[in-house]
C-alpha cells in the first residue's frame, strides 16, 4: 500500500514537471515565429486567437489530425521506435534538475553524470530514424548529425570537467549552492570559456542554427526526419525543442547559478528577497532561449568542413588549455571563487 | 541509496510511454488512405531506383573512433575533477600527465589530416 502511494506520487510529481515543459515547448514555438518575425520587420503568426496566442494549439490539433505515413521500404519497427528514443531521454533529463532549492524530484549524488547519459542518447534516435526511413535524403543527414553530435559531446563534457572541478560534485544542486555570493561569484566569470563552449555546443548539439546542417533544408530537405509524417514528426519536433529548454536550464544552472539570486551579497538583497528562486531559473534560462533565435535570425548555416574545424581544432583545444588554467587557479586558491 | 534512482526509473518509463502514447493518437485520429506512390521514399519527384542504404564515406567512422578516445578520457577525468580539491598537488600532475599523453596523440592526428574534410 506505503509502495503505490509512492509510485503514484511519484508520478505525480513528473506529471508535474512534464505537463509545463510540454506547454513551455508549444509557446517557444510560438515564440520563435514572433520573434524571428519582428527581427525581420514581419508580424508572425496573428491570425489564431487574440495576437495569434492559440497558434500552437491550432498547429497541435492539426498535427493529430494527420496521416502518419510509413514508406514501403521502411524498416517499421526502427521507424516507430526512433521518436521514442529521442523524446524519451529528453523528458527523462529533467528528473535531477532543481528548480528551487531542494525541489527536485531525484536527488542523485551522479546527477551531471546522469545528465551527460541521457543528452549522449538522442544521438541513437536521430541514427536509427535516418537509417529505418530507407531514403537517400535521410541516410545522409543521419551520417552529418551522428558525426556532429558526437564531435561536439566532447567540448561539451570537457566543459563539464570544468564545471565539476570547480564545484567538487556530481549533484546539480550542491553545483549551485558552490556558487552562492552574488553575480560575480556565479560560474560564468572563472569558467568564461568554458561557458561560452558549453553553450555553443549546446546549439550544435540540439542541430539548431547555424549547426543545423542535418535540416539543410535548401539541400537534404529537413534531412533524418524527411519522412516523417503527423503525431511522429510531431514527437522529433517536441524532443529538439525539450533538448532546447533543457540545454538553457543546464547552462543557467552551471554556469548562472541556477535558482540563486544575482543580488546576493549586495545592497539590493533585502529589495528582491520575496522572488521565489524559481523565478530567476526561468529569467535565466530564457536568456539562453532568446539566445537560440536570436542566432537562427542572425547567423547564416555553417559549411560542413567548417563545422568539424570550429569542433575540433578550436573548442577542443580551448577547453583542454582552460581547464589546466583552472585547475591552477584551484591550487592557487584563487578568490572569491576557490578561497 | 538506490532508491533515490527509482524515480528516475519510472521517468525514463514515462518518457518512452510518450512516444507510444502521441503517435497512437494520431493513429486513430488521422485517416488512412495509403498508396504506392505516396508511400515511396521522397526523391525530388523521382521514382527511388535502388536501395537508400548506399556506401558513405570513410571518414565518418574515423570521427566515431576518435570520438571514442575522447570520450573515454573525458569518462576517466569525471572522477578525477570531482576529488581534485582533495587530492591537490600530486593528482593535478599526475592528470597533467596523462593529458599530456593524449594531446600528444590528438596532435599526431591533427598532422595527420584526420580532422580535415577538404
Amino acid at each position: 500500500m506505503e509502495a503505490l502511494l509512492y509510485l503514484i506520487t511519484t508520478i505525480l510529481k513528473i506529471v508535474v514537471i512534464v505537463l509545463p515543459i510540454l506547454l513551455c515547448v508549444a509557446y517557444l514555438t510560438y515564440a520563435e515565429r514572433k520573434i524571428i518575425g519582428y527581427m525581420q520587420v514581419r508580424i508572425g503568426p496573428n491570425r489564431v486567437g487574440p495576437r495569434g496566442w492559440l497558434q500552437p494549439i491550432a498547429d497541435t490539433v492539426k498535427m493529430m489530425f494527420k496521416e502518419i505515413i510509413i514508406p514501403t521500404n521502411a524498416n517499421r519497427l526502427l521507424f516507430v521506435i526512433a521518436p521514442m528514443l529521442l523524446i524519451g531521454p529528453a523528458l527523462a533529463a529533467w528528473a535531477v534538475i532543481p528548480f528551487n532549492a531542494g525541489v527536485v524530484l531525484a536527488d542523485i549524488n551522479a546527477g551531471l553524470l546522469y545528465i551527460l547519459a541521457m543528452t549522449s542518447l538522442s544521438v541513437y534516435g536521430i541514427l536509427i530514424a535516418g537509417w529505418a526511413s530507407n531514403s537517400k535524403y535521410a541516410l545522409l543527414s543521419t551520417l552529418r548529425s551522428a558525426a556532429q553530435i558526437i564531435s561536439y559531446e566532447l567540448p561539451m563534457g570537457f566543459a563539464l570537467v570544468g564545471v565539476l572541478m570547480a564545484a567538487g560534485s556530481l549533484n546539480l544542486g550542491e553545483i549551485i549552492l558552490a556558487q552562492e555570493g552574488g553575480i560575480l561569484h556565479w560560474y560564468w566569470l572563472p569558467l568564461f570559456p568554458l561557458f561560452v563552449i558549453y553553450f555553443l555546443s549546446g546549439v550544435a548539439e540540439t542541430n539548431r542554427a547555424p549547426f543545423d546542417l542535418a535540416e539543410g533544408e535548401s539541400e537534404i530537405v529537413a534531412g533524418f526526419h524527411v519522412e516523417y509524417s503527423g503525431m511522429l514528426f510531431a514527437i522529433f519536433f517536441l524532443a529538439e525543442y525539450a533538448n532546447m529548454i533543457l540545454i538553457s536550464a543546464l547552462a543557467a544552472i552551471m554556469f548562472l547559478g541556477g535558482w540563486l539570486s544575482p543580488f546576493q551579497g549586495s545592497f539590493l538583497e533585502p529589495v528582491f528577497a520575496w522572488v521565489p528562486g524559481f523565478f530567476w531559473l526561468v529569467a535565466k534560462m530564457s536568456i539562453f532561449l532568446f539566445l537560440y533565435l536570436w542566432f537562427r535570425a542572425t547567423f547564416p548555416r555553417y559549411r560542413y568542413d567548417q563545422l568539424m574545424r570550429l569542433g575540433w581544432k578550436v573548442f577542443i583545444p580551448i577547453t583542454l588549455v582552460w581547464i589546466v588554467v583552472l585547475g591552477i587557479a584551484i591550487l592557487a586558491k584563487l578568490p572569491p571563487w576557490f578561497a | 541509496m538506490l532508491a533515490n534512482y527509482f524515480p528516475i526509473f519510472v521517468f525514463i518509463i514515462i518518457g518512452l510511454m510518450m512516444g507510444i502514447v502521441l503517435p497512437t493518437i494520431g493513429y486513430f485520429l488521422g485517416k488512412r488512405e495509403p498508396d504506392p506512390e505516396k508511400n515511396s521514399p521522397y526523391e525530388c519527384g523521382f521514382e527511388a531506383f535502388e536501395d537508400a542504404h548506399m556506401k558513405f564515406d570513410v571518414r565518418y567512422y574515423l570521427i566515431a573512433i576518435l570520438f571514442i578516445i575522447f570520450d573515454l578520457e573525458i569518462a576517466f577525468l569525471f572522477p578525477w575533477a570531482v576529488v581534485f580539491k582533495d587530492i591537490g598537488m600530486f593528482g593535478f600532475v599526475a592528470m597533467m600527465i596523462f593529458l599530456a599523453i593524449l594531446v600528444i596523440g590528438f596532435i599526431y592526428e591533427w598532422k595527420k589530416g584526420a580532422l580535415e574534410w577538404e
